[in-house]
């Protein structure tokens, strides 16, 4: 969320003035200068989100507990196969799966939020 | 004909300017700090007077008493930024086709092209903003604002982020533009600029019009 309203708050309000002295009136302004602007750095903020809702742990367990095949994350799944005797494998097998699905949201937040610099800096 | 009479405070500052322009070329002349981008803020409906009236070619763009103030996308007056404010996200030919969109004008390739070939901006039609010199970026802007078919072109200090090459590089575009017969009000701290430009002066000095005439008020009395 932070890293969505930043992006939103890095545009430049000179920016959208400037539109609205050339016709557009304020929705149109959010449209076609402030969201398209923002845009990247949303996306960046949404990937993070999933990454963060991938490891949430204690919330799972106290609202919706763990059942496999419906309510079962990959860190409550974790937590199971350890508690279960010859799970280790099973558990490694997830724990990797884990870890290279938060890097590639890692490097795909990165990415958007550097081409919402070069989007700002129109290059 | 533009009428301006107009109060505002802002802060610790505040503006009290009156004057009513028949010029084809009003120039604001004042030191900074003298009020002259407020006052022009004002004009282009971004900034709501606290008091006073703005009227252009007989139309009420603000009046206080009567609660007028028409917004500024309504108001059809183009507007150039000291700063260019290119739209960064889209290329030169998008940032000057945009107020064509906006006002949903039918297109007018010969108008395009007029303008295009007027300021020598053709050969930068699929750049970005940022690879623009300083110079083409506020060549461009022009051209943006023209596009948008204004009935008055507002241009704050256009050359006031370029070094003296640049100047005199954009120039000559402007007087060309001013012959083209579009009302303008031209801001500038520079004397020399406003005498080549300007065919009416507004004296600005703290938020207050303290001479109005020909360009010969630019010119001290010895």
């Amino acid at each position: 969320m932070r890293a969505i309203r930043l992006s939103f708050e890095a545009i430049d309000r000179r920016l959208e003035d400037a539109a609205s002295t050339l016709g557009a009136s304020g929705p149109w302004v959010f449209l076609t200068v402030t969201l398209p602007l923002a845009l990247p750095g949303v996306i960046a903020g949404m990937v993070l989100a999933f990454a963060k809702a991938l490891g949430e742990f204690g919330a799972t367990i106290t609202f919706v507990s763990n059942i496999p095949g419906e309510t079962q994350t990959i860190s409550s799944a974790i937590y199971s196969l350890i508690q279960t005797p010859d799970g280790d494998t099973a558990a490694a097998r997830l724990v990797i799966i884990s870890i290279v699905i938060a890097m590639s949201a890692l490097i795909a937040s990165e990415w958007f939020a550097r081409r919402a610099t070069k989007r700002l800096h129109g290059n | 004909m533009l009428h301006v009479d107009v109060g505002k405070h802002l802060g610790e500052f505040s503006i009290e300017a009156s004057f009513t322009s028949e010029g084809r070329v009003t120039g604001l002349f004042g030191a900074s700090g003298s009020g002259k981008t407020s006052l022009i803020s004002m004009i282009a409906g971004l900034l709501k007077p606290d008091r006073g009236i703005i009227a252009l070619d007989g139309e009420t763009l603000d009046d206080t008493d009567a609660r007028v103030h028409v917004p500024s996308h309504r108001r059809r007056i183009g507007y150039v930024f000291q700063d260019a404010r290119l739209f960064p996200h889209l290329n030169v030919a998008q940032n000057l086709d945009y107020g064509r969109r906006m006002n949903r004008l039918a297109q007018d390739p010969a108008q395009r092209g007029r303008v295009t070939d007027l300021l020598d901006i053709g050969h930068l039609l699929d750049r970005r903003p940022g690879k623009l010199s300083g110079g083409e970026r506020q060549r461009v802007a022009l051209g943006r604002a023209l596009l948008s078919k204004p009935r008055l072109l507002l241009l704050d200090e256009p050359l006031g982020s370029l070094d003296e090459g640049r100047k005199v590089e954009i120039l000559p575009y402007l007087i060309r533009l001013r012959d083209e017969g579009i009302p303008m009000v031209y801001v500038s701290h520079d004397a020399a600029e406003l005498r080549q430009l300007a065919t009416q002066i507004v004296m600005l000095r703290h938020g207050k019009v303290t001479a109005f005439g020909g360009v010969k008020v630019l010119t001290p009395p010895s």
